[in-house]
């Protein structure tokens, strides 16, 4: 779901879920998670700021960037 | 079992509620006027990275005279034809012009970068053809952090993770506090403020109209967090304007993200043929309007079958194609770039369809004089929680440097009054513990969910009184069943909850004000049963009230000097 969070790169420092500006993350013991995923609405706030770059984003299916290419998919020009 | 929180009493003269642009700048302006003014700032998550400006902005309103000409008179008709200005007072809207240049310096000071491209302001996007440009590009990606830090510098004091759900007032009205939740923590506390002065700065409101994903509440062009600020004003008793009507903002359809005017391309139907008879081709210096003119077009050309609609940048220049994708970054729309990248998407191949987003009371908001200062004694508000001022990020920035300045004098004039016998104390407690105490009850999501629906049926793109009567109903039914159902696991859900709560009173407000309006505006206002406009509230705005006698609404004239 939106933020995933690669455990072999966070320092886990709690950066991400202090800067969310919707609160989707949390710190768990060792590790952090992502409580609401569904309420991520991909700033990539949480992405930007990892000192660690340890945040990438994987984009629902849902959320499709609907595309027509235009020689490919036969857009008359 | 019966769930008991915390409380922590906190005082300060100066509160601002909201740590997005208008608000940082406030309590920056407030600190520059008056150092010895304790200013704290409460922000719902954190204000290196909140509100609408969170991950960056690339376009800011201002008047330069170097580049505008010494007729500040010209510039301000010029402006208007440049951006919304309809249904705002031009009073305000010349103050936000004149005083713009103040902001543009002090940001260059602070470390924003107002000119990255050069030592030459540079003015794109959001214009029509051969007219003048008052959008300067500047880079606002860290433009949250750098407010912040400029802000501690001044010796603000920021509280992240708090929501403001109530304002405080004395028996004579007077605003002299604010009541919320300290969600840090996943138990939560609850926070009471005691403050000389108020600043509302908590934005728009989002998550009233159902958006193009359901399965995602929070999957909004705007950021999701802006919930109903305008309403904790209106029951203070502050008059709010323009919730008569609605409108809606496009950009890619299911991705939903605001920041159209940093797209450099033509408006295209499925064929590539411009929809528009503005541009053939975009360049950096003008793209295509039509999104700005109108963006419902994207709507209503599927609903008439012409559709869908495209932002096509396929023709762009590579050097253009580059501008676009490097100021994706400065505006805060990375998730397109990184899209593109995971997915193997060309924009210099291929057309991303756009579709207009949720209805919104888009205009709507708190009505404010020229100095930020709401019609409740002490209460102030600045951003786009304002209904009769707009201007994004310069609005916000322009107003909340003044709320700023003003409030900070109004501080020294008044004396401290102590809160803690307000009965909204306890009242807002009960209410909070209630909702953590629930074992079963509604989710949060389903009161959202269900809201949303009756005002995209009853106050949406059709509207008649039959309508309103009827989602006037329900929505009462509704809010009845939330406060006796609503269910909050912890901290995060009763912050979402309260802010449900608050997205019903303002719904009840948009569906009052909607009625109230009996003549037609087109798609802002489609009274089917009043079709035609009544050129006698021509210049008016609309503004809604509570008073001891009831909820009074009414038109006034717009204010012109």
């Amino acid at each position: 779901m939106p933020p995933i969070i690669q455990r072999e790169q966070c320092a886990v420092c709690g950066l991400c879920v202090e800067i969310c500006p919707m609160n989707v993350l949390e710190k768990d013991k060792d590790k952090i998670i992502v409580k609401y995923p569904e309420e991520c609405w991909h700033c990539r706030a949480c992405a930007i700021d990892c000192p660690r770059q340890a945040i990438r984003m994987r984009y629902p299916l849902s959320h499709l960037l609907l595309h027509y290419e235009v020689e490919k998919d036969g857009v008359k020009k | 079992m019966r769930v008991k929180i915390d409380c922590e009493m906190i005082k300060t003269d100066l509160l601002i509620v909201g740590g997005g642009v208008a608000g940082m700048q406030a309590a920056i302006s407030a600190k520059e006027t008056e150092p010895n003014v304790s200013v704290l700032v409460v922000e719902k998550a954190d204000t290196r990275r909140s509100g609408m400006g969170s991950t960056g902005n690339d376009h800011f309103f201002c008047y330069l005279p170097e580049y505008h000409g010494e007729d500040f008179e010209a510039a301000v008709a010029d402006a208007q034809a440049t951006m919304e200005g309809m249904m705002q007072d031009l009073k305000l809207f010349k103050k936000l012009l004149w005083r713009s240049r103040e902001i543009v310096e002090k940001w260059e000071g602070y470390g924003i970068p107002m000119r990255p491209y050069g030592n030459d302001f540079l003015f794109e996007g959001h214009t029509m053809p051969g007219k003048k440009m008052f959008f300067a590009k500047y880079d606002g990606q860290n433009q949250k952090k750098i407010l912040t830090k400029v802000a501690l510098q001044n010796s603000v004091k920021i509280r992240n993770h708090i929501t403001i759900h109530e304002i405080l007032t004395d028996e004579t009205g007077k605003a002299i506090g604010a009541v919320g939740i300290d969600a840090s923590k996943l138990k939560p506390k609850q926070i009471i403020i005691q403050a000389k002065a108020i600043i509302l700065t908590i934005g728009s409101s989002t998550r009233m109209y159902p958006s193009s994903n359901p399965a995602y509440l929070c999957n909004i062009n705007e950021c999701p967090a802006n919930v109903a600020g305008a309403v904790i004003a209106y029951r203070a008793g502050a008059r709010l304007v323009n919730y008569d009507s609605i409108g809606c903002h496009a950009g890619p359809r299911y991705f939903e993200r605001s920041g159209k005017a940093t797209w450099i391309g033509i408006v295209s139907d499925m064929n590539g043929k411009p929809v528009g008879p503005f541009v053939k081709k975009a360049s950096r210096k003008l793209g295509d309007p039509m999104a700005d003119i109108w963006p419902g077009v994207f709507r209503t050309m599927l609903q008439n079958g012409s559709g869908p609609a495209f932002m096509d940048c396929t023709s762009l220049s590579e050097e253009d194609m580059q501008h676009m994708q490097h100021c994706f970054v400065t505006e805060g729309l990375t998730s397109v770039n990184d899209y593109c990248e995971q997915r193997g998407i060309d924009l210099r191949k291929s057309m991303i369809e756009f579709g207009s987003y949720a209805l919104q009371p888009g205009m709507g908001g708190i009505d404010i004089d020229e100095f930020g200062r709401t019609t409740v004694k002490g209460l102030y508000a600045a951003g786009s929680i304002c209904g009769n001022v707009r201007g994004s990020i310069a609005g916000a920035s322009v107003f909340g440097m003044i709320s700023g300045e003003h409030a900070v004098q109004y501080c020294k004039t008044v004396e401290e009054k102590d809160v803690a016998g307000n009965e909204r104390i306890p009242q807002t407690k009960e209410l909070y513990e209630n909702l953590l105490s629930r074992e079963e009850g509604a989710h949060w999501k389903e009161v959202n969910s269900s809201l949303q629906n009756i005002m995209k049926d009853y106050a949406g793109e059709v509207r008649s009184e039959t309508l309103f009567k009827a989602g006037l109903h329900y929505l009462k039914e509704l809010r009845t069943l939330a406060y006796a159902e609503l269910k909050a696991e912890n901290s995060h859900e009763l912050t979402r909850s309260l802010e449900v709560l608050n997205l019903l009173d303002l719904a009840e407000v948009t569906i009052l004000a909607g009625d109230y309006r009996k003549d037609n505006r087109g798609i802002h206002h489609n009274r089917i049963d009043y079709p035609f406009a009544n050129p006698l509230l021509d210049g008016c705005l609309e503004t809604i009230e509570k008073t001891a006698e009831g909820v009074k609404i009414e038109f006034r004239p717009e204010v012109r000097a």
